[in-house]
């Protein structure tokens, strides 16, 4: 399935947040958004799985979701968004609950997608009782326990410690180099984009626009090698470039408003 | 050169923690009871004025043996589980509508803003000449009571819901009943036991007040009457009652906290 955002444009009140963002997320790459705090890449996250109504524009998608998938547009949050008063199964259940599988289907489907995330031995614990990074784990597999045709994932290791954020880098690109999902990735952070995404749209802030598209042609698997690495701090340096004026800008700024839709 | 000289630093991070001290309660009611019974015995004070703890005690034995102790607990009770429940079920219904539709919030703010703070033993001759002398009249005195503190408990309650868990379920194409059942009544549940907690004090206060008028039996009718006859042993056996029946209530909602918010 292809996701194709067309003519995009969003403003909170006179805030102009987004303008004429035009944009294809092709079927089975990780694209990453990249940007500074504040240049509206929550909002088109949100925009592009149906969350939040755009002012100006539309999103497409081209082809039908497989037809397993109980939610083709499914979100991973950067802050987890995990019910407290469900256990680690119960907040993996919630989202296939009213899709009438049958007890036993649902509880199959539940213990597959723990075990194949390396919760199944966390079942029956609260969130409160998980470290940061295997709270994001179970928002992880609440998300792959639908079958998504898109995964949308917004930030989704920023709340997390840098040891912890490069395990679940790791895990989630096991997982998801099994499977291979579509999914858009957004980040503040190069090294998280460079390490995972086949493209990477790199936005502007104020209004958030799109100012250009660079493709990293290294399969993920393979970029641990010298010869990638040095291909990637090229890239780095070249990405840092198109976003260093403006992260400047956006460091020394008195916040006004709060996430958009999060 | 010298040494230079050895100092400990000196620790300064003491107090201000609390820390359990487990039966220093149960040692100091047991001081002031003994005290008050001595000050009786040894004349500091009239037995008229305030009555030894034995005496109250005596005069609850007695009730008991008389069997008038069931039958005024026993009404107590039933007024207060009917005008609570209608109550709480009325004011929760009014606090979610409150909480999820923005009309109905529109509407409900000033309407339970101007009508809270209205003493509702204020209205109960109102109740009394539209619903009769008898039970209905006591009934909707409490549940009135109980009513508004319950629909603000449950609307700020909801409000409190993060909006992102709501986002979430939506991402997920919950159903909106879904949502409701799963997402917002639980989120707003640590809010809505607390509501509880005062509305269960307001029922007992109403409880006490409605039944000074009308009522042959109940814990606020024997109060009224002891301190119609002087009968101060009688009338703080009535006060301890209220007073155990309080402590039961807070015990049981405790329970239910503690059963229903374990995941806290
Ligand atoms: N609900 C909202 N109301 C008003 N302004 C908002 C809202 N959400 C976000 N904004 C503003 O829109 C801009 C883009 O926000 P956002 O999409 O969250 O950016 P990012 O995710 O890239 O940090 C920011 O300037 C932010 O302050
Ligand atoms: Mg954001």
């Amino acid at each position: 399935m292809e996701l194709v955002v067309e003519k995009i444009g969003h403003r909170y009140g006179e805030l102009v947040a987004l303008e004429g963002i035009d944009l294809a997320v092709r079927e089975d790459e990780i694209l990453a958004l990249i940007g500074p705090s504040g240049c509206g890449k929550s909002t088109l996250l949100g925009i592009m799985g149906g969350i939040l109504r755009p002012s100006a524009g539309r999103i497409l998608v081209k082809g039908a979701p497989p037809a397993d998938s109980l939610n083709p547009f499914t979100y991973i949050f950067q802050d987890f968004a995990l019910l407290p008063w469900r256990s680690v199964e119960g907040n993996v259940a919630l989202p296939l609950e009213h899709h009438g599988l049958g007890a036993a289907e649902l509880r199959r489907r539940v213990a597959d997608v723990l075990a194949r995330t390396g919760l199944a031995e966390f079942r029956t614990a609260y969130p409160k009782q998980l470290s940061g990074g295997m709270r994001q784990r179970v928002g992880i597999a609440r998300a792959l326990a639908v079958n998504p045709a898109i995964l949308l994932m917004d930030e989704p290791l920023s709340a997390l410690d840098a040891q912890t954020r490069e395990l679940l880098m790791e895990d989630f690109l096991a997982l998801w180099l099994r499977a291979r999902t579509t999914a858009v990735y957004v980040t503040h952070n190069l090294a998280e984009a460079l390490r995972l995404a086949d493209r990477v749209a790199v936005l502007s802030r104020r209004p958030g626009r799109l100012r250009d598209i660079v493709a990293i042609d290294i399969p993920q698997a393979d970029r641990a090698t010298p010869a990638a690495q040095a291909q990637l701090a090229g890239l780095h340096d070249r990405l840092w470039g198109l976003i260093k004026a403006e992260a400047q800008i956006a460091e020394r700024e008195v916040i006004a408003a709060g996430a958009s839709y999060g | 050169m010298a040494e230079p000289q050895m100092r400990e630093v000196a620790f300064r991070g003491g107090g201000f923690v609390l820390s359990p001290r487990r039966g220093a309660a149960a040692v100091f009611f047991a001081l002031l009871l003994a005290l008050w019974e001595l000050a009786i015995r040894a004349g500091w004070i009239s037995p008229l004025f305030l009555p030894a703890p034995s005496a109250v005690t005596t005069a609850l034995w007695e009730l008991a043996l008389a069997g008038t102790l069931g039958l005024h607990v026993g009404q107590s009770l039933a007024r207060i589980a009917a005008g609570w429940s209608i109550g709480t079920i009325a004011g929760l219904g009014v606090g979610f509508a409150m909480g999820i539709w923005s009309m109905s919030r529109a509407i409900g703010v000033p309407a339970v803003s101007a009508l809270f703070p209205i003493p509702k033993i204020a209205l109960l001759p109102l109740l009394i000449l539209w619903l009769g002398i008898g039970e209905p009249s006591k009934i909707a005195t409490i549940a009135l009571g109980v009513f508004f503190p319950t629909a603000i408990a449950a609307y700020s309650g909801i409000d409190g819901v993060p909006r992102n868990l709501i986002r979430m379920g939506q991402s997920f194409n919950l159903p909106w009943l879904a949502i409701l059942r799963k997402i917002v009544l639980p989120g707003a549940l640590p809010g809505i036991l607390a509501g509880f907690r005062i509305t269960a004090s307001i029922a007992l206060i109403l409880l006490v007040a409605a039944e000074m008028i009308g009522a042959q039996y109940g814990i606020g009718a024997f109060i009224l009457s002891a301190g119609n006859l002087m009968q101060t042993d009688q009338l703080l056996a009535g006060v301890v009652l209220l007073s155990v029946l309080g402590l039961a209530i807070g015990t049981v909602l405790s329970r239910l906290e503690r059963w229903l918010l374990g995941w806290r």
